[in-house]
């Protein structure tokens, strides 16, 4: 009979209120959809930080996971790139042969092409000589851009003339056409020395003449390339001047002599590029 | 003054000219000499001080850019200028042919000059090869540049006159006739 004095709440009740409670809530959460969010923020603080645990187990896990797929594949993709290597490296080392070759002929290459080094100024021609005598003319830089007496003179690739004369804001320059020009040039393949002189009778046939050239085995053949010589003092050594077009013995059976086609258009000059450095001279 | 002014400016519109755009017109590559028709023709209009001095300028300016040694060509042009001047007794303002021929032979004297001192001094004897393709084209190309140019010149030189001192002024004042003269024959 104690038992019975003991308060207890019939359990229909502890569900019929439960039930009710589940209801107001369905119906509160419905109509007003307060509940579910706060509800919704609780729940995640309360369990993103455990789902991110576990999330992090989980993904340790899917790495090694993949550690260990992995490591098959880049087994087999190392044993192709030892293959590579190999072959690479019998290449590299052709290469440095190569290299070696291409460091030795440079070096022969840049005794041939030294002007491209010289520093340059270009210049437009703005006046040419109005007589019919000399073939000299005016260009538009003078001392204030660096262009002095004695600069040589190019177009494209090659020679054009030499500074005669300068002012703050031009220059003279002769033309190697010019009556009064002499070059000390060069051949190119046999380095025989000889000379390039202007001439008025010629330059209107748009040739040079070509003197002056000890030739005894006969070497020099027609088109072969004429360049400044390294012993002219006015002019940087191996600038194209021309080509021969024409070549005969002299009457004093050791020389030769005959014409050039000059490697600049004059006829057609509108700009020419002036090298700014000096032929070096012994003081 | 301002008569100085205007010819310092003919010369240099007229050496501009040489320069650039009478290269451009060369024939053959042989391109006429304006700066000794200007030289003759005002030395031959004007006496011999003002063609003197116009030749030396002329002459002095192409030095300074194209020669090879400075006061040449103003020697050459300074002494055909003066030349001109001489023959300025015997001027008429109508006739173009004794300036046709005067300037023809300072063309011819001009390219002789440059042939014995440039050419002949440095050993080149082939005389014949530049008197036939450098002295004489030029020649003919100037003189009959001159046939066109007279002209304007002549005006040039009635402004000269006009910009001058008091005592052109009277001369004409006195002759009269000279302008007169000078638009009849300009409008046939």
């Amino acid at each position: 009979m104690k038992k019975r004095n003991h308060f207890s709440i019939p359990t229909k009740y502890i569900f019929a209120v439960l039930a009710a409670l589940c209801v107001v809530l369905m119906f509160v959460s419905y109509s007003t959809g307060l509940g579910g969010a706060s509800l919704g923020r609780v729940a995640g603080y309360v369990f993103v930080p455990f789902e991110q645990g576990l999330g992090g187990v989980g993904s340790w896990l899917r790495e090694k996971k993949d550690v260990l797929e992995d490591l098959a594949a880049v087994q087999a993709h190392n044993q192709e790139l030892q293959a590579q290597v190999d072959e690479l490296t019998m290449e590299n080392s052709l290469l440095i042969q190569s290299q070696y070759r291409l460091e030795q002929l440079e070096e022969l290459y840049e005794l041939d092409q030294t002007y491209g080094d010289f520093s340059k100024v270009a210049a437009n021609i703005i006046a040419t000589d109005g007589g019919n005598w000399f073939n000299t003319f005016v260009i538009d830089k003078g001392t204030e851009d660096g262009v002095d007496i004695g600069m040589n003179v190019i177009a494209g690739s090659g020679l054009v003339g030499i500074v005669t004369k300068s002012g703050d804001n031009w220059a003279q320059v002769r033309s190697i056409i010019d009556d009064l020009s002499h070059v000390s040039a060069k051949t190119l393949s046999t380095s025989d020395l000889c000379f390039v002189n202007g001439d008025l009778q010629l330059m209107n046939e748009g040739f040079i003449r070509l003197e002056q050239l000890k030739d005894p085995q006969d070497q020099i053949a027609i088109g072969e390339k004429i360049v400044t010589s390294h012993v002219s003092d006015r002019y940087h050594e191996g600038i194209l001047i021309g080509y021969v077009n024409e070549l005969t013995q002299d009457s004093n059976n050791l020389t030769k002599s005959g014409t050039l086609t000059p490697a600049v258009d004059f006829e057609h000059l509108h700009t020419v590029l002036v090298i700014t450095d000096l032929k070096q001279t012994v003081p | 003054m301002k008569q100085k002014l205007v010819t310092a400016l003919l010369i240099m519109v007229c050496f501009i000219l040489q320069c650039t755009v009478f290269k451009a017109l060369a024939l053959a590559s042989i391109s006429p000499n304006l700066l000794l028709i200007v030289t003759s023709s005002l030395g031959f209009m004007r006496g011999e001080r003002e063609g003197l001095v116009i030749g030396f300028f002329c002459g002095l300016l192409l030095d300074i850019f194209f020669g090879s040694l400075l006061g040449f060509y103003a020697l050459l042009y300074m002494f055909l200028g003066y030349g001109s001047g001489l023959f300025h007794m015997i001027f008429y303002d109508e006739d173009i042919k004794l300036p046709m021929v005067w300037i023809a032979l300072s063309e011819v004297v001009y390219g002789l000059s440059v042939y014995f001192f440039m050419f002949l001094m440095r050993s080149k004897f082939e005389f014949g090869y530049y008197f036939i393709h450098i002295i004489l084209p030029e020649l003919i190309y100037t003189v009959a540049l001159t046939i066109l140019l007279y002209r304007p010149i002549q005006k040039f030189n009635s402004l000269l006159d006009r910009l001058g001192g008091d005592t052109v002024r009277d001369y004409y004042t006195s002759s009269g006739t000279m302008g007169q003269t000078e638009n009849q024959t300009e409008e046939p």
